[in-house]
């Protein structure tokens, strides 16, 4: 049982992993880091080092996460403001 | 063209990934069992916990430089100070989100406490329990009951700097005793509570720092 869900938890990594770098739309692709750096946080905690899995969970995930979105957020205010400055058509 | 330097690409990235995993299973034994020396030593360190002990007694250098890194690194983002368009004007945001940020908000500031007490003999730290404070900090921002840091006051400097500087502190009036972070045994425990109550204000401030150290909205659009 613990095996299959080992295996299971290694490949979803890789999964997740390859999902964020290869989805072309950066929400999507950030969504999948934060979905990736919860996995990895499992994985430490599986690994049986739960100060690591903690550190992982909440800045790995959780602050880097938060942080590019808002970033994503930031991008996508100044494309708006740059299309409605050169009167972009519709 | 496209395609065949593409497979290139990842035939070469798939040896090098045979090539580590085949000489991760060659490795010769390690000469140091370093586990077995950090439990032999874990008395004499303060705390019960190995990894806290590695970090804030053993390896107490790395962990300073760590911090120093961390606040530099804030003090790099603050130096190129970046043109950020103002946000639009937020839909009123549903009384779920700033409610349940109101009851949250106090259970994780416990659970940051409880973290960095509990460093002291299981999973846990300062460093965790900065992350759970920036985390709450973030939060209240997201529901508009934090609002931005847009100047640097002397309270928020002492709190940013101030856990690196009680390290470095401690690390030279214990340079007078002896070597640099070399606690006396007696006093090791208080001393690593002590450093790492101050590391957990500053962190928890240098990592809501990197999210709140924006111009203000409202600042921009006068």
């Amino acid at each position: 049982m613990g095996i299959l869900f080992d295996l299971l938890l290694a490949f979803a990594l890789l999964w997740s992993a390859w999902r964020a770098i290869a989805l072309t739309d950066p929400a999507s692709a950030v969504v999948q880091f934060i979905v990736f750096g919860l996995l990895m946080a499992l994985a430490w905690a599986r690994l049986r080092a739960p100060d690591i899995a903690l550190a992982e969970a909440a800045i790995g995930a959780g602050l880097t996460g938060a942080l590019l979105l808002d970033g994503l957020g930031t991008l996508r205010t100044g494309q708006r403001q740059r299309d409605e400055q050169h009167g972009s058509r519709p | 063209m496209k395609r065949i330097a593409g497979a290139a690409v990842m035939l070469s990235a798939g040896i090098l990934a045979m090539a580590l995993v085949v000489s991760m299973f060659e490795l010769p034994p390690p000469a140091v069992r370093l586990p077995q020396m950090v439990q032999e030593k874990l008395p004499q360190s303060g705390v019960e916990h190995p990894v806290t002990a590695v970090l804030l007694n053993f390896r107490g250098y790395d962990t300073l430089l760590e911090v120093a890194v961390l606040l530099l690194a804030l003090l790099g983002m603050l130096a190129g100070e970046r043109p950020r368009p103002a946000a639009p004007d937020r839909a009123p945001t549903d009384p779920v989100l700033p409610g349940l940020t109101r009851f949250l908000v106090p259970l994780m500031g416990l659970t940051a406490v409880y973290l960095l007490w509990a460093g002291a003999h299981r999973p846990g730290g300062a460093f965790q329990a900065a992350a759970v404070l920036a985390a709450a900090a973030v939060l209240l921002h997201l529901t508009d009951l934090l609002p931005a840091w847009t100047s640097l006051r002397l309270r928020l400097r002492t709190g940013l700097a101030g856990g690196l500087l009680v390290f470095i502190t401690v690390a030279a009036w214990l340079l007078g005793e002896g070597r640099l972070l070399q606690y006396p045994v007696a006093h090791a425990g208080s001393l690593i509570l002590f450093i790492e109550v101050a590391l957990t204000i500053s962190l928890g401030l240098i990592l809501a720092g990197l999210f709140l150290f924006l111009p203000d909205d409202d600042e921009r659009r006068r």
